[in-house]
């Protein structure tokens, strides 16, 4: 019921909303849950496990009950807090966990079967048969208990990352922030002032006590406009401090906008923010009472009760009753009576109790029944006079207050037990460089909130150096805080810990009679604590009654262990942004757009983006364009981009003594302008990569590595410059970037180079491995002469930025004589037939022996990996080493994976005899023909071995061979 | 007679003005990676200076505009906008091509920049003058503080496109804050 006149924001305008269908108004600033019950409608959602009937037990993060799920399609967002939840015109709810309707649902049967499906039920009862769990049960009782449910929908939302700095971050803007914030501001620190709750304020909203002699709201609104007039302030509303991390580092989670928003504007942004000092300003959690029966809709905590009424204007009941183990909850029933709102009874545990006003009150009594089965009707009082049976649609309940110590323990820090007020409290130095001040290290009373937000910053930017200026207190209540323990009320019926996770008193006690006395047992064995709320509400209350049970005080027992995230994180806005195109960067080559033009499938190699082949119009397969590329290059001339390969400037008066050991080959000896082939081990002997190297001077080297392998390889020479051979002179770089290079190969290559280059080359000037400076088109390139393929082949480099022209210039001048591109499909049929290796190959099990490059391993110089090389075991003929595989029929099919067997073994891994590792079909050859390891192989050319795929189903009979299938002199590279 | 025509690393991509930032493509070349050899590397800032004007930078430090001399690495500089003179015991490499560089200026520069680098922004704590390598979404990469809401982004030349693409979405979003968040 909605309260004229009262609330922050009476005059806020009217929306219109829809829960489960139906169509109800609320008004601007209202939470979901408030405009529910100003609506009266008290029943929110069903419990987990039984499904009971549910309302709002709290007024914020902390809700168990009231979870909602909102929006549709792929804007659903399920598990939403109503409490949280803010109202927005149009805003469709629907409730969750009920079947076929909130009021009606069927599956409630099982709190008929409550007393068969207590703690532990699952464990015992679905032991057997095993099969059965995953097939049979598990299927059911998901489908029996849960929450919301995703829409299966990719999410169409934006949501962002973003990073922060401060000096000092304070969390939670109550009193104790504003003022830690104010005084942290004042002495010159770049301030963070963070809070979970769409107004800063904390309980100062919810409360009718006055600061300075205004009301806390007002005087609230007045500090945050000052912090806002400073520069060195960031205010961060709805954002909840959610993870405390290494290094003063938190993770925070932004509610940007509501599920209403436009498409294009962040949902929620995903903070890190590094501070140098942090001051916890959380307040504190009002705790339950476990009574029999306290989870009707209509019972929730008394500060949500006083919440809903003084800052949203909203009576949550027609009668209320009050039921408390302490001075604080009265002050709900003075709100009531101040609003007009009938108090039907304060209930309080102490005999000593007294009345803070006029209204019944019922000394050193407690409540031990409720009625109404969707929704409070009554309840039966019991104190030294009997039972009193009292109609009432509203309980408000205060088992007192749990400081909110959660981010304390983030670092493996316990809170400490305070017999003062009952509960945890954090323990100093938890977490480095953070302070605690207010409620959340049990100070309760305003005033003294005010005065700790104040000393706690002044000794924070003390120790930043900073001067703290003097701040005066504002004045305020200071009541003291006097509570008497009360856990729970013995009575007929399930007295409710855990309502998130449907966990009773009795559950508990089970837990420590079957021997899981530990809390952290307890909780696995009943579930108490998971879920969304994290046992925000039950926690403390759980282990006092373990500790009762298991006959060890609170302090012993000891609390299970909070973890980050303090409130549920969408996964959306944990990995924000890496969606599409932000999953990966993609790194384009300067022939891209024109490969894309001519309609070339871009296949991934690492991040790069290359064409797989360039199909002409009459071809409909890869395979069609894939050999008229091949014959193409064998027969004319085929230009492809090779820019991905890794390409490292070396220089230095020692680059080739650098070189000598990097390589296991020899550099020193390499001629200017000329280029060698190089192997490279790692330090465990076996192979890393491979490439060509060029000679430009005496003290200057260009290294090619591997598309895969450039960052390994530009990594590795790093860490052998800087801590293997820190005494050589060299200095490298990455120019991958810089040139675009370009394979031209086939009998025509020259031919083709001599109608761009400015001066004319022929076989004398650059001979097979020559490489240096030319002039293309005017612009000053380099060229190679190497050969991937086999074939009278270059490799031109020109700057980047004139990749693209000379990319076209390229392609026209090999079309006109009956050339053209060739993609990564063509290149690998080109090197396969020509036995060259790729990663495919060299996948970091092979050395350089299994390979047939053992001589390669200069033993005249010491190389990386030398000596490991020749470790026993790796130079032993059984190895699996690099042979060429063709099949008996030609007309069978290769595949690469396979295993390769003893012709007649049976094809089990123990008659292994080695693998597959690349296969083609070869346009040259016309047939099949692959590359793989097997053991001996080099001795066994000729033989005959089974080729074995079980995934496909293959297998082929295949004569084993030397691994160069064309052109084994290598006359037509030198030509 | 043929001719190469230069096409720059963003070219077809930018300027763009997205809410309160303008993005442009700088074009910076001639850009040249400098490394001085073992023990000449106060040889080569005097040199430098005396050719060009700025010295060796020292670590996160870009010396100078126009033309400027940027750290890059370990004992590694980047020298932009003029040709590199005559360095003796110096390993002097072309980066003229090797990369993209945009700038991005407006009061939201550092809103934006915090979406997509770890880096403290603050201009207490990155002054203009001020450079690093890190992180620009998933790409490393170099960020340099020209003014008090302008900076210089560098990535791979290859990854132009996508360094557009982020600092676009980054700026819209926070284009669309401006206008929609509550």
């Amino acid at each position: 019921m909605r309260i004229a006149g009262k609330g922050l924001n009476p005059d806020g305008a009217p929306l219109s909303f829809t829960f489960d269908g139906k169509p109800y108004a609320g008004r601007e600033g209202d939470t979901l849950s408030a405009a529910l019950l100003a609506n009266g409608v008290r029943l929110m959602g069903r419990s987990f496990k039984y499904h009971r009937p549910r309302g709002a037990l709290t007024a914020g993060s902390e809700e168990p009950n009231a979870l909602v799920t909102v929006g549709a399609d792929a804007r659903q967002d399920a598990n939403i807090r109503a409490t949280t939840q803010s109202l927005y015109d149009g805003l469709s709810a629907r409730s969750q966990n009920a079947w076929p309707s909130l009021k009606h649902d069927a599956m409630a049967v099982n709190d008929l079967a409550a007393p068969f499906l207590s703690a532990g039920f699952y464990y015992k009862t679905f032991m057997w048969p095993k099969a059965f769990w995953e097939r049979v049960y598990e299927p059911i009782i998901r489908r029996a208990a849960g929450l919301g449910a995703l829409s299966g929908d990719a999410v169409e939302e934006i949501y962002e990352k973003a990073f922060a700095y401060c000096d000092v971050l304070i969390i939670g803007a109550g009193p104790a922030g504003i003022m830690a914030a104010l005084t942290a501001a004042k002495a010159g620190a770049d301030v963070i002032l963070a809070d979970e709750d769409t107004q800063m304020g904390g309980r100062l909203l919810a409360e009718t006590g006055e600061i300075d002699g205004h009301a806390g709201s007002d005087w609230v609104k007045r500090q945050l406009e000052a912090l806002a007039q400073m520069d060195n302030v960031r205010l961060m509303p709805r954002t909840t401090v959610t993870g405390v991390y290494d290094q003063g580092t938190f993770s925070a989670l932004e509610q940007v906008s509501e599920q209403n928003a436009p498409l294009n504007t962040p949902r929620e942004c995903f903070w890190r923010i590094t501070a140098k000092r942090s001051i916890l300003c959380a307040g504190a959690l009002e705790r339950p009472i476990a009574f029999p029966n306290n989870d009707r809709p209509g019972i929730m905590l008394a500060s949500a009760v006083r919440a809903y009424l003084n800052r949203w204007g909203v009576a949550a009941g027609k009668a209320v009753t009050v039921f408390a183990n302490n001075d604080d909850a009265h002050r709900t029933a003075m709100d009531l009576i101040d609003a007009g709102v009938r108090v039907a009874g304060v209930i309080d545990s102490r005999s000593d109790a007294k009345a803070q006003g006029d209204y019944p009150l019922f000394k050193g009594a407690q409540v031990i029944a409720t009625k109404g089965r969707r929704g409070l009707q009554s309840i039966t009082v019991q104190d030294a006079n009997g039972t009193h049976e009292i109609e009432t649609d509203c309980l408000a309940m205060s088992g007192g207050w749990n400081p909110s110590v959660h981010l304390t323990c983030h670092m493996n820090g316990r809170p400490t037990w305070s017999d003062d007020i009952l509960s945890f409290v954090p323990m100093d130095g938890s977490i480095p460089d953070m302070s605690v001040a207010g409620a959340a290290r049990g100070k309760f009373s305003t005033l003294e909130c005010l005065e700790d937000g104040i000393a706690v910053a002044t000794a924070a930017v003390t120790s930043l150096d900073l001067k703290p200026q003097k701040t005066e207190t504002p004045t305020a209540e200071d009541t003291p805080y006097a509570i008497e323990a009360l856990w729970q009320v013995e009575g007929k019926g399930r007295k409710w810990l855990d309502f998130q996770n449907d966990v009773h008193v009795k559950d508990v006690r089970l837990a420590a009679q079957e021997n899981f006395r530990s809390v952290e047992h307890m909780k696995r064995y009943t579930t108490q604590g998971m879920a969304t709320d994290q046992g925000k509400n039950s926690n403390v209350a759980a282990l006092a009654v373990l500790a009762d049970a298991t006959g060890r005080g609170i302090p012993e027992t000891g609390t299970t262990t909070f973890r980050p995230p303090y409130v549920p994180v969408s996964i959306a806005a944990m990995g924000a942004g890496s969606q599409g195109h932000g999953f990966a960067p993609e790194r384009h080559l300067t022939s891209h757009t024109a490969s894309v033009d001519r309609n070339a499938p871009m296949i991934e190699v690492g991040l790069w983006y290359r064409a797989s082949y360039f199909p002409k119009p009459n071809e409909t397969t890869w395979l069609e364009a894939c050999n008229r590329e091949v014959n193409m290059v064998r027969n004319h001339v085929g230009v492809c981009d090779v820019s991905t390969l890794g390409k490292i400037d070396i220089q230095g008066p020692d680059a080739a003594e650098f070189l000598d050991f990097v390589y296991c080959n020899t550099f020193s000896s390499l001629k200017e302008n000329r280029v060698r082939y190089g192997l490279m081990l790692r330090e465990d002997g076996h192979v890393m990569d491979d490439g060509t190297t060029a000679r430009l001077g005496p003290n200057h080297y260009v290294m090619t590595t591997t598309t895969a392998a450039a960052g390994q390889v530009m990594k590795h020479v790093d860490w052998v410059s800087q801590a293997l051979r820190p005494d050589l002179d060299v200095r490298f770089a990455s120019v991958t970037e810089q040139w675009a290079q370009f394979a031209v190969a086939g009998p025509k290559s020259r031919e083709l180079l001599n109608t761009i280059l400015d001066e004319q080359i022929d076989n004398d000037s650059w001979p097979f491995m020559a490489c240096g400076d030319v002039s293309v088109a005017g612009v000053q390139g380099r060229l190679f002469r190497i050969s991937f393929s086999g074939e009278h082949a270059y490799e031109i480099a020109v700057p980047a930025r004139y990749g693209a022209s000379l990319f076209g210039l390229l392609t026209t001048q090999a079309e006109a004589m009956g050339g053209g591109l060739y993609g990564m499909e063509a290149l690998n049929v080109l090197r396969i037939e020509k036995g060259f290796i790729t990663h495919a190959e060299i996948h970091g099990r092979v050395t350089a022996f299994d390979i047939g490059f053992d001589r390669m391993v200069s033993q005249k110089k010491d190389c990386i990996g030398n000596a490991m090389s020749r470790r026993e075991g790796l130079l032993d003929s059984e190895r699996e080493q690099m042979v060429g595989l063709k099949p008996v029929e030609i007309a069978d099919k290769l595949t690469a994976g396979a295993h390769l067997f003893v012709e007649g073994a049976d094809a089990v891994s123990e008659n292994d005899q080695g693998y597959v590792t690349s296969v083609c079909h070869s346009p040259t050859l016309g047939y099949d023909i692959g590359l793989g390891f097997l053991k001996d192989g080099p001795n066994r050319y000729g033989e005959r071995v089974m080729l074995v795929d079980h995934v496909r189903d293959n297998h082929v009979l295949c004569e084993i061979c030397h691994p160069v299938f064309i052109d084994p002199e290598g006359g037509l590279a030198r030509g | 007679m043929v001719k190469l025509i230069a096409r720059t690393a963003c070219a077809g991509l930018l300027p763009k003005t997205i809410g309160t930032i303008t993005l442009a493509e700088i074009a910076a070349a001639p850009v040249t990676l400098i490394a001085p050899h073992r023990g000449q590397k106060k040889a080569t800032s005097d040199a430098l200076k005396a050719a060009v004007g700025v010295g060796f930078p020292a670590p996160n430090r870009c010396v100078g505009i126009a033309p400027r001399a940027m750290w890059c690495g370990k004992d590694q500089a980047l020298l932009i906008g003029v040709g590199c003179p005559e360095l003796r015991g110096t390993a002097c490499i072309d980066h003229s091509d090797a990369w993209a560089i945009v700038q991005i200026e407006g009061a939201d520069a550092v809103a934006v920049l915090s979406r997509l680098t770890p880096i403290d922004l603050r201009a207490t704590e990155f002054k203009a003058g001020h450079t690093a390598r890190t992180l620009i979404g998933h790409m490393t990469g170099g960020i340099t503080r020209l003014g008090s809401q302008s900076f210089e982004v560098m990535v791979m030349r290859s990854m132009a496109g996508t360094l557009v693409h982020d600092l676009t979405q980054a700026a819209e979003n926070i284009a669309a804050r401006a206008v929609n968040a509550r």
